[in-house]
């Protein structure tokens, strides 16, 4: 498909031969015979069509495409599970000293003490806040963690001379979790929820066998709500001899309040993208450290940044990658991790301190319970219904079934009416479990303001669809672009430029 | 296709499968609510002709933009011909579920299995 | 209250009362009492934005950078220029702070890009299909051997040795999670020998140039897979297929590999990206976001993620693969860089490389009680076998403030004696003339050291 007048050109449309942004060095050692250094038969006939412009040309398009973007610094952007908390800029000018961005991942270990302390002190900061004693920042984002937890509950088992088959995970549970299960060889058993939004005990109590290797768990869960019955929950999965795995995306909610390993999890994944403002980049990066538990800690991935002891002679302890790790399960991937996610989130834990991270978690929760208390007043829960009607955490699900039924539009037309009005729409349809699903979390970097300003937005889009429901039905309107032919994607296929 | 429709001569399955006798051999579908239930399809991948389907087992996959779908056997038999034409227009499924959006055609080995099936009375009834 | 919360008393005291509590401890009643925390995790810290640079600043000046020393270290990553442009985009707030595009309407930006980028993947490795990115090499390595074990349900992978050892052992520790067995092809002097393909072997891993920075015969591996039903999976450098027979044009069936060199810092290992491109025939089985083109209700042309069907949202334990963040923002930086070199200018680039790294191997090679470890034709890295012991020489080096690249006998037992010494278009004739210097005095210094024990 080419484009039409007034479409968004492509880099390679604005392509002119013989224009260039990048000049070659000049040579400056004897130059040899190409066929010579590299026989024929290696090389490809043409290179690769990549676009011919100028730097001006790539600035000013890049540019441009940036203005056809929604960003978190621009406006209120409530996604729930996704934690859009501020990015602090601070962060930036920290991740680009060159002591930080131009150090190669194969240093030596004792030219790289300060990167390796800082990974060590990230590491402690992340222990402290879980409350499990030892932890790996390899993974790259919060399912590689998963995957890794996963596999060290496998290689738990195995040590142990048991093969346990299963998985348990809720039936709210983020779609990266029953993925994960079976990416580690193991089946995904799914467990209920209750009529309270909690995990269904009875069901887990009947599920929780000895072919069980672990519950995979969300605390607060995917709904907002904290599991109450949690030391339950660990006693019927412990008591089975399984391990208990905590997805760490609502983590949010509960830093310095309370701790996973207190709840007694032997595995957590942090997602340092969503409560450690590692900026999401619009689909990463982000980083999925774990902490484990004692029981875990040998078969944690390979290498591991660990502090040596002083010799003695008033000497300092200096930091080193250990590899000399038998029983672990191996890399998950090269080098030491996502080392630039860390600077960000120490910068920040840093920056906050304990106190100010239990603060984090009181605003948040706050501001969830007064955002959900606004729309009520708002009217708006008449016909979005909170999908359980007891205090929330940090984010809270309403059903668009009723507003389905009575003004005749959907979840997904109030999500795009809200484009209209500047804000980034909630998640949308997911949790699975509830109908025309509303997922809130507005975190506690934003302003009472604009919560109010939201649920009276939300309102307002309501009232106008009880007049007309074509209005929603066909937003947005104000968009760079309007509702997208995602049937026509998927049956076309066209995934890159025809050059 | 706008309304829910269930024909009276097809035999239907709780899965929203159909299945439309002829002799010994059968063409299979899926059902409006099927459809409408899926979305839009842009995806399916017939399987292969001579593959064995059993009654109640899953024998295939139809995707929309947002969903994936098992698609259940209604009987047991062997696949001898497949609709092709899906693959490039596969919301025909949505446009014609009984008619042009047939699946796969297949000989059946047990015959006796149409009496577990549902009318389409009956399958209505399910549905509510 | 944080530098990064606004709710004053006031505000809370208001907020309270709508919500209908008396405090905000009232919020938490679904936490048992028993898991409360009655003191603050010990974690420090509280510190002015100040004081918080400062530390952060003083970490970085404990590091010696490849601005501190002059580097020939490669292996994976390597010391290229970005420039400058590649911030000034990529930290636009547009870029930087919004989520995965699941509005479209609003992310036209980052879907183009994606679309932009995927194009430019696909011609690199002269693939159809490539994905919106997945983390880093090695574990993009481990993610194509999972599409292939989907593929043809085999039971085994067949691995070169000349496969980074990182991926090597990411694939060995994601395999056994996903039930398949790893065996390893050995190199020969230089290159990959394949052992006999049996109807077992799902896929055979290669990387081109391998390890030891040796450009491999890629049509004639590719060949003996497809005669054994297997896939050929290829970890590629990007810049040198500048000048290499592409992966797609030499029958691979997925092309993987280390996004760094396209526009991203060193970052002490990460964040980068992974490329992930394959043949038209696995497109369903391709992990990751990918963005399509398409026509929103005006006509007007747009991007939207597509086959969303493969992924993990939608079909959860059957998803191709696990993966939900990737890195959005690592790509756009490739693709702004492989804007910026262009067409012409990423052959210059590779060219330049070529030219230098056969200079610096044939200065290096003429040192005494230095040779080189093979003579297979290379394009930016290349492998020395030294006289004397490997780490010693190194340490001398690195004194010297030169460090001359990675000891092969760390991941190679067969090469204890090895050094794998990197080209990128920053290292000057000058500094290769210098590198040939402190490492010829180093090997000598070694030398003499060795005759005085009388070793």
């Amino acid at each position: 498909m080419s484009a039409a007048a007034g479409d968004q050109l492509t880099i390679y449309e604005r392509s002119q031969a013989g224009r260039r942004a990048f000049v070659a060095p000049a040579l400056d050692v004897p130059e040899r015979e190409l066929d010579e250094l590299l026989a024929p038969e290696l090389r490809r006939a043409t290179p690769p069509r990549l676009p011919e412009v100028s730097e001006p040309e790539i600035v000013r398009h890049y540019n441009r495409l940036s203005k056809r973007n929604f960003d978190l610094d621009t406006g209120f952007y409530p996604l729930g599970s996704c934690t859009m908390k501020h990015n602090p800029k601070l962060h930036e000018r920290v991740a680009a000293l060159p002591g930080h961005a131009k150090l190669h991942p194969l240093q030596e270990p004792r030219q790289a003490q300060g990167a390796l302390e800082l990974m060590w002190r990230l590491q402690r900061a992340l222990a402290e806040i879980a409350g499990l004693p030892h932890v790996s920042l390899q993974p790259s984002a919060g399912s590689h963690g998963e995957l890794a937890g996963v596999l060290l509950s496998r290689a738990y088992h195995e040590d142990r001379g048991q093969r346990r088959t299963k998985v348990l995970t809720p039936d709210t549970a983020h779609g990266t979790n029953p993925a994960t299960v079976t990416m580690a060889g193991l089946q995904v058993v799914k467990v209920g929820t209750d009529a309270h939004g909690n995990v269904d005990l009875e069901d887990l109590r009947a599920k929780a066998s000895e072919d069980v290797a672990c519950l995979m768990l969300t605390n607060p869960s995917t709904l907002g709500l904290f599991e109450p019955g949690i030391e339950e929950i660990e006693r019927i999965v412990h008591g089975a001899g399984a391990t208990l795995y905590y997805d760490g995306a609502n983590l949010n909610a509960i830093m310095g309040i309370c701790r996973p390993g207190d709840m007694g999890f032997d595995i957590v994944h942090f997602n340092l993208h969503k409560s450690f403002t590692q900026p999401h980049g619009g689909g990463g990066p982000g980083a999925g450290p774990i902490a484990v538990a004692e029981r875990i800690e040998p078969f944690l991935p390979r290498p591991q940044v660990v502090m040596r002891e002083p010799a003695g002679n008033g000497s300092q302890p200096h930091y080193d990658l250990d590899f000399d790790r038998p029983k672990s399960i191996g890399r998950l991937r090269g080098f030491q991790g996502n080392y630039g996610v860390f600077v960000r989130s120490y910068a920040y834990i840093r920056s906050l301190g304990a106190a100010g991270l239990r603060e984090v978690s009181e605003i948040a929760v706050l501001n969830a319970n007064y955002l959900l208390a606004r729309l009520r007043l708002e009217g708006v829960l008449e016909y979005l219904p909170a999908a359980y009607d007891r205090i929330c955490m940090h984010e809270f699900v309403l059903s668009g079934a009723p507003m389905k039924r009575e003004l005749k539009i959907k979840t997904l037309d109030l999500a795009k009416r809200l484009l209209d009005h500047g804000v980034h729409p909630p998640t949308v349809y997911f949790p699975l479990i509830v109908e025309e699903a509303l997922l809130i979390e507005p975190t506690e970097t934003e302003t009472k303001e604009t919560l109010d300003q939201f649920a009276q937005t939300v309102a307002e889009i309501l009232r106008e669809a009880r007049e007309d429901p074509e209005i929603a039905r066909n937003a947005p309107y104000t968009t760079p672009v309007r509702r997208l032919d995602e049937a026509g994607a998927a049956r076309r296929r066209v995934l890159r430029q025809a050059i | 296709m706008a309304d829910a429709s269930y024909p009276d001569d097809l035999h239907y399955h709780p899965e929203h499968d159909w299945a439309r006798v002829e002799g010994r051999q059968a063409t299979f579908g899926i059902t409006w609510y099927a459809q409408d239930a899926l979305g839009e399809v842009v995806f399916f991948d017939p399987p292969e002709i001579g593959t064995q389907v059993a009654k109640d087992a899953p024998y295939t996959e139809v995707e929309s933009v947002k969903a994936v779908s098992d698609v259940f056997a209604p009987l047991s038999g062997e696949v001898v011909a497949v609709n092709e034409a899906l693959a490039d227009k596969p919301e025909t499924i949505n446009e014609d579920p009984y008619g042009e959006g047939w699946l796969v055609k297949v000989n059946l080995s047990e015959p006796s299995e149409i009496g577990s099936l549902l009318d389409a009375g009956a399958y209505e009834t399910m549905l509510e | 209250m944080t530098r990064y919360t606004s709710a004053t008393d006031a505000d809370r005291q208001a907020m309270l009362e709508t919500i209908g509590v008396g405090s905000i401890e009232e919020l938490f009643a679904d936490i048992p009492a028993r898991l409360r925390l009655d003191r603050l995790p010990e974690l420090g810290g509280g510190l002015s934005e100040q004081e918080v640079y400062e530390e952060l600043r003083s970490l970085a000046a404990r590091n010696v950078s490849t601005q501190d020393e002059l580097s020939f270290l490669g292996a994976g990553m390597y010391d290229h220029y970005v420039p400058a442009l590649i911030d000034s985009i990529i930290l636009r707030s547009e870029f930087l702070t919004p989520y995965t595009p699941y509005q479209p309407e609003i992310s036209q930006g980052g879907l183009q890009a994606m679309f932009e980028y995927q194009t430019a993947i696909s011609e690199l490795t002269g693939l159809p299909i490539s994905n919106a990115s997945v983390y880093e090499g090695p574990s993009a390595v481990g993610a194509a051997g999972y599409v292939a074990k989907h593929v043809n349900l085999r039971r085994r992978f067949v691995v070169s040795r000349g496969v980074h050892p990182h991926s090597r052992e990411t694939l060995q520790t994601l395999a056994r999670g996903y039930g398949m067995e790893v065996e390893q092809a050995p190199l020969c002097d230089g290159l990959t020998e394949l052992p006999h393909l049996d109807g077992d072997v799902s896929a055979i891993v290669v990387q081109q140039p391998n390890f030891l920075g040796a450009v491999e015969d890629l049509p004639r591996l590719a060949r003996a897979a497809r005669e054994a039903g297997a896939l050929t999976i290829c970890a590629c450098d990007p810049l040198p297929l500048a000048l290499l027979k592409a992966p797609g044009e030499c029958g691979v069936d997925i092309a993987v590999g280390e996004g760094q060199t396209l526009g991203n810092r060193l970052d002490f290992g990460g964040p980068s990206f992974g490329f992930f491109a394959t043949t038209e025939a696995l497109m369903r089985r391709i992990p990751g976001r990918i963005a399509g083109e398409t026509r929103d209700v005006d006509g007007k042309r747009g991007f939207v993620l597509t086959l969303q069907t493969r992924e993990q949202h939608i079909r959860r334990e059957k998803a191709t693969s696990n993966i939900c963040t990737a890195q959005a923002l690592n790509a756009l930086a490739g693709v702004i860089y492989l804007s910026w070199l262009g067409r012409r200018g990423i052959v210059e680039l590779a060219e330049l490389m070529l030219q230098r790294t056969a200079y610096a191997r044939e200065r290096l090679q003429a040192l005494e009680g230095v040779e080189a470890l093979h003579h297979r034709a290379v394009v930016r890295e290349f492998a020395l076998a030294l006289e004397v012991p490997v780490e010693r020489v190194r340490a001398r080096c690195l004194e010297q403030g030169v460090n001359p690249g990675y000891p092969l006998g760390r991941d190679y037992p067969e090469h204890q004696d090895g050094l794998l010494v990197a080209i990128t278009e920053q290292r000057t004739r000058a500094e290769i003339d210098r590198l040939a210097e402190v490492l010829g005095a180093a090997v000598a210094a070694e030398r003499c050291a060795a005759k005085e024990v009388g070793a």
